[in-house]
């Protein structure tokens, strides 16, 4: 696989003109920035350095660099172009120096980098025997962005069985993806809240009793949540759960899961866009609640109760399951669809919800409205909202809102909003014991990494077992000597596989430092970790991701029970 | 029948000795499969297990006229490890009793084929251990002196001896080496047979094919055993299955716990060189590149202790004989690259097998042997850490001494089953623990080395608060004991780096500790103390505990009586202090890894009386041992009671309240001869009350100690400690203790007559004290335990323990020096005079030093006064 991360997610013609504004006004977009210029023309820019690159980083070709050289006067490639004087030396550096190892991270100095947000939960067990039928999961991620826009969520529904764990990719700043990482699994679980239990928390708020907790969090210290917005977050929820209240008709019906994931989603959408609209005295507030409006974010939401496993995906992260074959290989088994150009139903569905004059503008360049690569989001207003709306809150919003341009910037052939949803499709599984993990990630991922080698590199890791076959001698004349170089072989290529303790560490590894034979160069690896803030996100995307492992026992138990 | 079977079987095993024979052992049972024998319905003892372990006991035990046994394996005889062990026969052990074994069994193997007629392929190679740094060289070095004085030839050679030795060696990263000349290689296999043989001569029957199912027990004592095949009543079970041991104890309706685990052990099998090597050629063990090697059929048979041992069968998967397992190249390449570091020309050496043999561990790698606490006549004998070869006859003959005699004639407490209690029975702990054992097996074994897998197990309510204060720990019978408290502004190496022979890096934190139990006072978390109570409606307990222990236990209420559980020969079983705390019940206080001995020796001893009631209070108390002549201040002031001498005597127990907490039972002892007093507090009080002592005690300059500094306080003062100094081979008049023992208390005791003997012929050997004189801590290699002990240049005994002496600054060594007959050799009566009248050397590592002995602690480390011109600022300081 040879693919770059290749364009952002959203790009949008401005007039280069009017391109200085950005950057000390608002943080998260001067990310934004560079793909906004043109977007198709670069793309092909990116992509083609990038392809020279991936395959060969070492010996950048000259083309590469005149081609980027070829930019450099126009303006809106001040930023970009800081980094090319590194990227020169470092060519040059690796051309003509005799010691080029200097340039190179250390194995530790590598690790460190890798680790900085791995993350382990294991469940815990009673009396030595684990009932979950998860064992715990293990996430990670590596930023391309500076901030990383991706954002990772887990918890424990304490109120009702099951455990929720999903992956967030944010576009156009990471405000969205924050807010959804923090909001959406309480929408979640008080969608699945029986009507007493919700009876009992309104209660309980009504009357400041404490309330009973509804998730337990397993996070990574970096995975914060933002206290300012919190009360805020919490009316809204409050609000739906009283809907949810009110409009119980008495007669206890099953919860539906999928039912519950779905208006999850769709409800926090609309609390996010109500919010917006609405504003907060608070300016603070009031501009953090536009920023989440007018940012995007994915969503791959996985529900795990029993045997049960419900994915809600939004967007174009995926949830993919390992299976153990008999015979011990691994394979993939897709559990959610991409929402993007690449999917047919979904071109389709963008295609009759439009009136038919909009056939050719809805999607163009493989992008919503020429603009936007997921089909379906969180967030992003632009695409959902009339243009009167959109005018009338960013004049009347903050003025940080009214100077950017891409905030003001109305999509071309903006005719019949909304253009998107974070309606999920939920896929339902129901676990065997063959099915051993899941793993949710981001695109960044999987635009590098094939599903196969994906679920082969985990299936592997977890079993502690090598592709390699084992060797036995059995009749062959082996000396002593060529064993012995034998072994040494297959050690190297073993040792990445010991430096990890967690499985997502280790696809991320693999991800980011695959050879073109599919095993970890440390020489690559370095290079790309050790690349600037500003070069990473040409070679690759924020990667985020959760494995989670399975309890065969307890699923086989399940099984037999029946 | 059977024995004629078993002579076929050895028979057709002589054509073709060594590996080749697997094949013509399995044809010829497969031909006996159909013979259906029937057992018998009794016997005297039936032996499970017949591997090298099952008939070296059966061997041993027909030897010493018992002829009643029956022996049962499940598979075929000698085809567990047996058949794969690498057949190495190495002396060269850490422990004494370990060398004595593997000494003996050397013997027996020697003269095994000329007894028997059977081919064992027993030849005298000699065996090289390889020092590649210094550290290792003293480690071996330690063992030289120690074969030495037991008469096992060996010495400390150069790398060029060593190259004369073994031609392929690479000796250019040595330092030295260890040669012992009389180690050998055999078949293990065929000793078995040869051994079964001799066994089946001798009466005992031997039936393999047959499966133990589970042992039969009423009343806490073996009554039979019901295999496969039908039951067999007997007395004596002797568990002797090898990796099955551990799932057979626990078949019983009342399971015997046998701590042990499997662990995959692979060695590599070579074709022959090209100059095939000679059957003499000596074994090799290059320990820091964990590998051995031997000659094998012109070729090498090389394996080794991996660093990252794969443990096996722990969910207890049952299979009749070991199969050939995987092979794992990957897994033994650290050890192939070692081989060839070791000897690069093998490198054309063409590849025959990688045999894998699960070999078994032991907690704290040794073996395990003797009779179970729970079930009288259920004896075992297993877990040998891959030595099975090298102990076997030994071990069988000292289980057989034990069963005929009722103890073994040396003291193997160290391989005691009764070291180990329920606690060790763990899976989990097994698995984890032999994971960090195995690899220890080649790993230099440096003093106060402590595991560091299966920790926290059991720990005081304490632990945390303490651990938070800088405790290091260590761990004794899964207790977890602080050894010193290092200061928050004080770094320790790391673990490794830590390991030395030499000045240990934490000399001034124990010193600091030692000088306030001197001078102020510490506290000490003891809880890990083994504590019974016995109680009875009458007289009961008194009479009890006046025929089990040696002193007058007849006490007022109140009184503390230092005294010892003895045996028949007047050794010590246990050694503890028992408080009278009423008229009808006894408070009794013994080491920590007395737990399960002494209960089982209790249990054996005391008469079946429902008035009598023995509990193991053990985890209902924390122990605080306040040490130091501010003790005294410490507790009147949290009492507002007076505890000065006349109030309070020393050796007094009494109840009492400690801040706000009732019932404490203080004692005014502290086991170390200092002043001071052991708070036994019911644990629901012990943060209460030491939270107290700790800040009450902030003016009198109260801080934490450890184990070490409380060590250092008692070696100083000749305070022996039961099962490092003392054992059940020790009376109390060898170890000077004549006043802890009341002979005329009116009354008879266990053991009374053996001491009564010995008052009048005198002792053979006597507990002394040595100070080192010419020996400088700070370069000089530290004195640990077993160092042997010279009297004018002649081996009287060996040291047990050994500590620096802040006070004396120097280094005390305790010991036992016995008088053997310059002509015979034989042991003579040893008299103060003979003690008095000697220059002494402490041979550490081969270095001699100096001692002064002494039969009685120096008096001034009992004065505690200071003189006020001494006095100095620094006195202000809180310690």
């Amino acid at each position: 696989m040879c693919v770059c991360p290749g364009p952002r997610r959203i790009g949008i013609p401005v007039r280069s003109s009017s391109l200085p504004l950005f950057s000390d006004a608002m943080p998260a977009p001067t990310q934004l920035f560079f793909p906004l210029i043109r977007n198709c023309e670069l793309s092909r820019i990116y992509g083609t350095a990038c392809y020279c690159h991936h395959k060969h980083l070492c010996c950048s070709s000259p083309y590469v660099t005149q081609s980027r050289l070829r930019y450099t006067p126009h303006p809106a490639y001040a930023t970009f172009c800081r980094p090319k004087e590194n990227w020169w030396q470092y060519t040059q550096g690796r051309r003509y120096a005799s010691t080029p190892q200097k340039f190179y991270l250390t194995p530790p100095q590598v690790n460190s980098i890798l680790k900085a947000n791995e993350y382990s939960f294991k469940v815990p067990e009673f009396d030595g025997k684990n009932v979950s039928s998860i064992l715990g999961f293990d996430s990670n991620q590596l930023p391309a962005n500076a901030p990383i826009e991706d954002r990772r969520s887990a918890a424990t529904c304490l109120q009702t069985r099951g455990m929720l764990l999903g992956v967030f990719d944010g576009h156009a700043g990471c405000a969205c993806s924050q807010a959804v990482s923090e909001r959406l699994f309480y929408y979640i679980a008080v969608s699945l809240l029986p009507h007493e239990t919700l009876l009992e928390i309104e209660n309980a708020v009504e009357s400041g009793r404490a309330l009973l907790p509804i998730l337990q969090w397993h996070k990574h210290p970096n995975d914060y949540f933002s206290k300012e917005a919190s009360k805020l977050y919490f009316n809204s929820l409050r609000t739906y759960w009283q809907e949810l209240i009110d409009l119980n008709t008495g007669e206890s019906t099953d919860i539906d899961v999928k039912e519950a994931l779905i208006n999850a989603f769709k409800r926090l959408d609309n609390d996010i866009s109500l919010e917006a609209q609405v504003g907060d005295p608070n300016s603070f507030l009031n501009y953090l609640v536009l920023r989440v409006a007018f940012s995007g974010a994915t969503a791959c939401v996985a529900h795990v109760d029993g045997v049960d496993l419900h994915v809600a995906n939004t967007g174009d992260s995926r949830a993919m399951l390992g299976v153990q074959e008999e015979d011990g290989s691994w394979s993939a088994v897709t559990l959610s669809n991409d929402h993007n150009a690449q999917n047919e139903r979904e071109l389709e569905r963008l295609k009759l919800e439009h009136p038919k004059s909009e056939a050719k503008s809805v999607v163009k360049q493989d992008r919503l409205l020429g603009l936007l690569m997921p089909f379906r989001a969180f967030g992003d207003v632009k695409f959902k909202w009339s243009i009167d709306l959109q005018k009338r809150v960013i004049e009347s919003g903050p003025d940080q809102l009214n100077d950017n341009e891409y905030t003001k910037f109305i999509p071309p052939n903006y005719h019949t909003p909304p253009y998107l949803t974070a309606e999920p499709e939920v896929t339902y599984h129901r676990l065997r014991p063959q099915d051993k993990f899941l793993v949710l990630a981001t695109d960044g991922l999987w635009e590098t990494m094939h599903r196969q080698d994906v679920v082969r590199i985990v299936g592997e890791y977890l079993t502690g077992m090598h592709h390699q076959q084992p060797i036995a001698v059995g009749g062959y004349k082996v000396t002593l000597g060529q064993m012995h170089g034998l072994l040494t072989e297959r050690r190297t290529k073993m040792s990445s596989v010991f430096e990890d303790q967690n499985a997502a560490t280790h696809l991320i590894r693999h991800a980011v430092g695959n050879n073109e034979f599919g095993t970890v160069d440390h020489e690559r690896l370095s290079k790309m970790l050790s690349l600037p803030e500003e070069l990473a996100r040409m070679y690759r995307d924020d990667i985020t991701i959760i494995v989670v492992q399975f309890n065969s026992h307890v699923v086989g138990a399940y099984q037999n029970q029946e | 029948v059977m024995f004629c079977r078993l002579l076929s079987v050895v028979g057709r095993q002589r054509t073709s000795p060594g590996w080749q024979n697997w094949s013509s052992a399995r044809s010829s049972t497969s031909a006996a499969e159909a013979r259906s024998v029937a057992l018998p319905m009794q016997a005297q003892v039936v032996i499970c297990g017949g591997g090298i372990m099952g008939t070296s006991v059966a061997y041993h035990l027909s030897k010493m006229g018992w002829k009643d046994i029956v022996l049962l394996e499940q598979g075929r005889l000698a085809a567990g490890s047996t058949r794969f062990c690498a057949g190495i026969l190495s002396t060269a052990r850490h422990l004494t009793i370990e060398q004595k074994m593997a000494d003996y069994s050397n013997k027996l193997y020697h003269q095994l084929e000329q007894e028997t007629g059977i081919q064992t392929g027993y030849t005298r190679t000699g065996s090289v251990f390889l020092a590649q740094t210094q550290d290792r060289l003293i480690s071996l070095k330690r063992i030289n002196s120690k074969l030495n004085v037991i008469g096992i030839p060996s010495e400390i050679i150069s790398p060029k001896k060593v190259a004369e030795l073994h031609h392929l060696l690479n000796v250019h990263d040595l330092v030295g080496a260890m040669h012992v000349p009389e180690d050998a290689v055999v078949s293990s296999a065929d000793v078995a047979l040869a051994l079964a043989s001799a066994a089946s001569q001798n009466g005992v029957q031997i039936y393999d094919r047959t499966s133990v199912l589970h042992v039969m027990v009423k009343k806490g004592q073996v009554t039979g055993v019901e295999t496969d095949k039908g039951q067999i009543e007997c007395q004596y079970f002797v568990n002797c299955a090898g990796q099955w041991a551990y799932e057979l104890g626990l078949s019983n309706e009342e399971p015997v716990s046998i701590p042990l685990h499997a662990c995959e052990h692979f060695y590599l099998l070579t074709r022959p060189l090209e100059t095939p090597l000679q059957s003499s050629t000596p074994t090799i063990v290059d320990a820091d590149g964990r590998i051995y090697i031997r000659n094998w059929q012109g070729g090498i048979l090389s394996g080794g202790f991996e660093r990252n041992p794969k443990p096996i069968f722990t969910e207890g998967k049952n299979q009749l004989e070991i199969q050939n397992l995987q092979e794992d190249w990957d897994h033994f390449e650290p050890l192939l690259s070692s081989l060839l570091r070791r000897m690069p020309e093998l490198e054309s050496l063409e590849i025959m097998k990688l045999v894998n043999c699960p070999e078994t561990f032991t907690p704290d790698m040794r073996c395990i042997m003797g009779e179970s606490p729970a079930v009288q006549g259920y004896f075992v004998l297993a877990g040998m850490n891959s030595a099975g070869l090298s102990f076997g006859g030994g071990a069988g003959k000292y289980l057989a001494e034990w069963m005929v005699h009722g103890y073994p004639s040396e003291n193997v407490w160290e391989l005691d089953l009764k070291r180990f209690g329920a606690l060790q029975s763990s899976r989990t702990f097994l698995r984890h623990r032999v994971m960090e054992v195995m690899p220890l097996m080649y790993d230099l074994k440096v003093p106060r080395w402590d595991f560091q897998t299966g920790r926290q197990l059991r720990t005081s309510p304490l632990y945390d608060r303490l651990d938070a204060q800088g405790a290091r720990w260590m761990e004794k019978h899964g207790f977890e004991r602080p050894k010193y408290f290092v200061p928050p502004d004080k770094d320790l190496l790391a673990l490794e780096q830590s390991k030395t022979f030499y000045k240990p890096d934490w000399f001034d934190i124990v010193e600091s500790e030692v000088k306030c139990c001197k001078e102020a006072v510490c506290v000490i978390d003891m809880s890990s103390f083994t504590k019974f109570e016995i109680t009875s409606t009458g007289d009961q307990a008194l009479e009890v505990l006046q025929y089990l222990f040696s002193n007058d236990l007849d006490v007022p209420v109140g009184h503390i009586v230092h005294t010892g559980m003895l045996n028949e020969v007047g050794g010590y079983e246990n050694d503890c202090s028992i408080a009278r705390l009423s008229k009808r019940s006894f408070f009794m206080i013994s080491p920590t890894d007395q737990q399960v001995h002494c209960w089982a020796w209790l249990k054996k001893h005391m008469p079946k009386d429902s008035n009598l009631l023995l509990e193991d209070v053990t985890w209902k108390y924390t122990a605080l041992n306040l040490i130091g002549p501010r003790a005294v201040d410490v507790l009147s002031e949290l009492s507002y009671a007076p505890m000065t001498p006349d109030h309070f005597p020393s050796l007094f127990c009494k109840e009492m309240s400690v801040g706000y907490a009732n019932g404490i039972r203080v004692m005014s002892m502290t086991h170390t001869g200092e002043p001071g007093f052991m708070l036994y507090i019911p644990i629901e009080y012990a943060l209460h009350v030491y939270n107290e002592v700790m800040s009450v005690g902030q003016k009198y300059g109260i801080r934490n100690a450890g184990y070490y500094a409380l060590r250092s306080l008692r070696i100083e003062k000749f305070f022996a400690f039961w099962g490092q100094d003392i054992n059940n081979l020790t009376t109390p008049l060898e170890c000077g203790r004549e006043s802890r023992v009341k002979l005329e208390k009116g009354m008879d005791f266990i053991g009374r007559d053996a001491l009564l003997q010995q008052k009048q012929n005198g002792v053979y050997k006597r507990f002394t004290m040595f100070i080192l004189d010419n020996h400088d801590t700070d370069l000089d290699l530290w004195p640990w335990w077993g160092e042997p002990i010279y009297r004018n240049g002649q081996y009287v005994g060996k040291t047990t323990s050994s500590a620096y002496s802040y006070s004396l600054e120097r280094h005390v060594c305790l010991g036992f020096v016995h008088n053997f007959s310059e002509d015979t050799g034989e042991e003579q009566v040893v008299t103060a005079d003979f003690i008095n009248r000697g220059e002494y050397e402490i041979d550490i590592a081969g270095y001699r030093f100096q001692a002064k002995a002494k039969l009685y602690p120096v008096a001034s480390l009992f004065t505690h006064k200071r003189r006020k011109d001494d006095m100095e600022l620094s006195d202000l300081h809180g310690k």
